[in-house]
């Protein structure tokens, strides 16, 4: 049977993926199976352009419970009977198109993976990147994006603690929407999505199956797009209520003993979901598709198959027990069926009504083609890392009006406008809220506590995939160092162009080995993540975005630090190199992108420093040595001092002794720095400990008075710089 | 104390409103299911933070209509104690429990924040250990908290003393500025003429302990444990 360029257009197969197929099949597949490939096959469930390279990040580690793509999310033990299950999934496609249902769907899509293991959600955090704010297209995009996570995690009962928004062009046509989602799992009672043997049923529970979202995965997340009013029906649409109603039936469910898997439907739904489990348990599976509850009229098997109505879950019982399952769903109003049989074998066989309409070996559809590439390193990126920063002229303006400029700056104001509108207070577990550098969170009943961030530069990561990918990962660890805790476990969000170009191959293949590199310099594993390409318009990619989820643990949650001042008379202190002359720090800084257009300069790193920084930190809090710690990156050292400033409410007289290059001195981005302050009295023991892992320490000066004074060139009013963060975010988006 | 916290599904603020009771303030606290009808055992009632219901039609519309209501309006009318937070006060006003309606937010934004409530009657059962005039470090997390009724139910409201709270800030001011959603006269929280129905939109199970920000919000937990004890004594 011939097939079309229109029908491969339409579930994004390439003819040589087609071919492909029909060479595994040893005959041409059927339309429904068509439909399968096009969904497992997809970028998004296949991860076709990053499997290989995937397979290389370390995962390994004495707290891992549950390697990284063996379940729905990563599982690390915490210690004391309790596991933390986490994962960050991006949902930018279906976000460009319907920025409010895109986010939302995306919230809600993570918060599943995470009950899914029998974890019970205790965090959200996301990660956004969009255009410039001014343009009105945009803005439509960042309102309906803040009001899908706020209406959706908000009704559900999840604190949102984190994350970070990032502006900049190369997102104009191509949002980033990366939901992460934290879980805590009580003594062993972890899920599994799989069943457990022959015989075994197939439930489907929660919401009715509609038309929403068909091609979501297929259409959507794997290819360009320039056509985005066609695509909205394949955007799917949430309701956080029954979802929340899911949650509370679902983790009650697992108590039943005959329920033995849990998974969740997302993209490319019952197909994705059903046909992984049969893979993960080693078994044959029979679907009744008839069984399916439908919300829409005469759909077809296909449609059944491919829909991604959200908040549905499967689950495998054992026959006998389905009694139980029906009872207790019914408690809680919520649907449950009986749509199948796990059965001894290697094909999911589809009935409908009792005849059979597609009949295909499972392994086959789960074993999408796995791309491997290499590029070579494009000459337009030797040609920005290798301009000289030195040609770059100071401004006329002075330093003082820079600062006022760079704080309020979209990249740099507080938002504080945005995670207001997101509950951060529910589960009465938020110790650091949500405005520092990671969030803090106590685990009732325990002295210790968890500590989480995401993070990722893309400008840097554009200039040096590699290290700047390092520096990504380096970055989340010092979110997490700076209150105190010891960094466990990444989860990581790619978001890249088109895989099939050489340039964002480059891109892939090097990012990736940084992430490498750097997980294994940190001795972290990276438990679980989420690859989105094709993120491009008119030819043109996203900036490399890969963005990294980091969780840390706090042996005691007490103990921890924030980022404002506290003490008058306390002294500032800089922890990490003080090369603040060195222009190369520059390099992809937000002042280089604000103040002079330019995107430039090689970004670089020495990890063995950034390791040593970050211990001493940490050290340092735990012994209470410190008043406050501070990560000092967007907008450099003098933006990390104003935010420590506004935030503790406290002026502050700083001496760098700066030269002629002003601006890299206090806007420079060079890595492994952070601010601290703290009682002139412990000022020998820092010292002490900073010396003994050769941390450079520097004294800047102390914390005091109504004023921030760095210098003779920059002396502004506490309540100045003040007004220009705290309004910055507001005056973008609205002005 | 026995506290009986009603669940209605969509309910979040349940097991933080448990664990501010029977943890920390060493209660005894129990959930009560919507479909419920026997409310006896309780010494007070406790209607949580949430979106019962999804907040479908209005907050609270639907769950008012929930079997528990019929016997939360019998436990109320002859006088056990009941106190309604964020959602739960929106039950108690759909309910006629209380008078007034919580609407939209003015600035339309579900907002989150660290409120100060300025107690304005210290003689309720809900406030016997505050004085006039304290300031109460207390969150709100809320998209329709803005307290309205007609002039004729304000005024009457004020002159009975049966405003509780009022947003302020940390110094006691009552003013525009300070005003979080829009409510008139900045109420935050008021009780019924009788005495033993308060709601109020902050949640001060948020604030239960010094390790999450402040607990501040037990002094309405224990004023309401204090009146129990002696009425019990």
């Amino acid at each position: 049977m011939p097939v079309t360029q229109e029908t491969l257009d339409e579930i994004a197969l390439s003819r040589s993926e087609y071919e492909a197929i029909v060479d595994r099949l040893g005959r041409d597949p059927e339309p429904l199976e068509l439909g399968l490939f096009g969904a497992l096959w997809s970028e998004h469930c296949g991860y076709k352009h990053t499997k290989a390279l995937l397979r290389t990040l370390p995962s390994a580690s004495d707290r891992l419970l549950v390697a990284p793509g063996a379940e729905n999310a990563g599982v690390i033990d915490l210690g004391d009977g309790l596991a933390v299950a986490m994962k960050i999934e991006s949902h930018n496609h279906p976000s460009a198109v319907e920025p409010f249902e895109g986010a939302a769907t995306g919230v809600g899509g993570i918060i599943r993976d995470i009950f899914a293991m029998g974890a019970r959600p205790i965090a959200l955090l996301n990660s956004l990147r969009f255009g410039q704010p001014q343009d009105a297209r945009t803005r439509y995009l960042i309102n309906g994006v803040i009001g899908g996570i706020s209406s959706y995690g908000n009704c559900i009962g999840i604190p949102d603690v984190g994350g970070e928004i990032f502006f900049s062009d190369s997102y104009k046509g191509n949002p980033l929407v990366n939901a992460m989602c934290v879980g805590l799992i009580e003594d062993g009672k972890m899920a599994s999505a799989s069943a457990k043997e022959p015989g075994d049923l197939l439930m489907l529970v929660g919401a009715d199956t509609g038309r929403d979202g068909i091609h979501g995965a297929s259409g959507l997340a794997s290819r360009t797009f320039e056509e985005q009013a066609e695509m909205r029906s394949a955007v799917q649409v949430g309701n956080p209520f029954l979802e929340k109603v899911l949650i509370e039936a679902c983790i009650e469910a697992l108590d039943i003993p005959g329920v033995v898997g849990l998974q969740d439907c997302g993209a490319a739904g019952i197909t994705s979901a059903a046909i992984e489990m049969a893979e993960r348990s080693g078994m044959g599976l029979k679907i009744d598709i008839d069984a399916v509850p439908r919300r829409e009229e005469g759909m077809t098997p296909y449609e059944v198959m491919l829909s991604e109505s959200q908040e549905r879950m499967l689950l495998a019982v054992t026959p006998g027990h389905e009694d139980k399952v029906f009872e207790l769903f019914d408690r809680w109003d919520l649907d449950a069926s009986v749509i199948g049989t796990f059965e001894l074998g290697e094909n999911v066989r589809i009935f409908d009504e009792g005849s059979q309409v597609s009949s295909t070996p499972v392994v086959t559809l789960t074993d999408a083609p796995e791309y491997t590439f290499s590029a070579p390193k494009p000459d337009w990126l030797t040609a920005l890392q290798d301009k000289d920063l030195s040609e770059v002229p100071v401004p006329s303006e002075s330093a003082g009006e820079v600062l006022l400029q760079l704080l309020s700056a979209p990249n740099i104001a507080s938002r504080f406008p945005i995670y207001r509108q997101y509950d951060y207070h529910v589960q009465i577990n938020t110790v650091v809220e949500p405005g520092g550098d990671a969030a803090v969170l106590r685990l009732k009943g325990l002295k210790r506590g968890i500590a989480v961030s995401t993070d990722c530069n893309g400008r840097i990561c554009y200039l040096d995939p590699k290290i700047g990918t390092i520096i990504a990962v380096a970055e989340a660890c010092r979110n997490i160092a700076v209150t105190g805790a010891e960094p466990v476990a990444l989860t990581d969000g790619l978001n890249f162009g088109n895989p099939e170009t050489p340039d964002v191959q480059f891109q892939l293949n090097e990012s990736i080995a940084g992430m490498r590199e750097a997980a294994d310099a940190f001795g972290i594993p990276i438990v679980s993540g989420n690859a989105s390409l094709y993120n491009e318009s008119a030819g043109t990619a996203i900036f490399p975005t890969p963005i990294i989820g980091s969780l840390g643990i706090l042996e005691d949650v007490e103990k921890h630090s924030t980022v404002g001042f506290k003490n008058e008379s306390d002294m500032i202190v800089l922890l990490g190199a003080d090369d603040w002359d060195n222009v190369e720090g520059l390099a992809g800084s937000e002042y280089l992108d604000f103040k002079h257009d330019t995107i430039a300069g090689q970004p670089t790193i020495d990890i063995d420093l950034e390791l040593n920084v970050q211990s001493v930190c940490r050290d340092a809090i735990s012994s209470e040595l410190l008043s406050s710690a501070h990560d000092v990156s967007d907008g450099g050292l003098a933006i990390a001092i104003a935010e420590c400033a506004i935030i503790g409410g406290k002026g502050a007289s700083i001496s760098l002794t700066v030269g002629d290059r002003w601006d890299a001195a206090l806007f420079g981005e060079s890595q492994s720095r952070i601010v601290v302050s703290l009682p002139e009295a412990n000022l020998g023991e820092l010292s002490q400990m900073a010396e003994s892992k050769s941390v450079p320490m520097k004294v800047l000066g102390t914390v005091g008075g109504g004023e921030l004074s760095i210098d003779d060139v920059v002396q502004l009013p506490l309540a100045e710089i003040d007004d220009a963060w705290k309004n910055g975010f507001t005056k973008a988006v609205s002005d | 104390m026995k506290f009986g916290i009603v669940v209605f599904p969509g309910t979040w603020s349940e097991k933080d409103t448990f664990h501010a009771l029977a943890p920390v303030l060493g209660q005894d606290a129990e959930y009560v299911w919507h479909g419920e009808t026997e409310l006896s055992g309780f010494d007070a009632i406790v209607l949580p933070g949430g979106f019962s219901y999804g907040d479908y039609l209005r907050s609270g519309a639907i769950a008012r209509f929930s079997r528990v209501m019929d016997a939360v309006k019998d436990y109320a009318d002859a006088g056990g104690p009941v106190i309604g937070i964020c959602n739960g006060f929106q039950v108690l006003c759909e309910s006629g429990l209380l008078p007034g309606v919580l609407m939209r937010n003015d600035h339309l934004e579900f907002r989150c924040i660290w409120t100060d409530l300025r107690v304005e009657n210290d003689s309720t059962n809900f406030t016997s250990r505050a004085k006039v005039g304290d300031t109460l470090h207390i969150p709100m997390s809320h998209g329709e908290g803005n307290y309205q009724a007609d002039a004729a139910t304000i005024e009457r409201l004020e002159g009975n003393g049966q405003v509780v709270f009022r947003y302020a800030d940390a110094s006691g001011n009552v003013t525009e500025e300070v005003n979080p959603n829009g409510s008139i006269n900045n109420i935050a929280g008021i009780i019924n003429e009788r005495g033993n129905v308060l709601g109020m939109m902050p949640h001060p199970e948020k604030a239960c302990e010094a390790l999450i920000g402040g607990d501040d919000g037990n002094v309405i937990f224990s004023s309401m444990i204090d009146s129990l004890a002696t009425a019990t004594a």
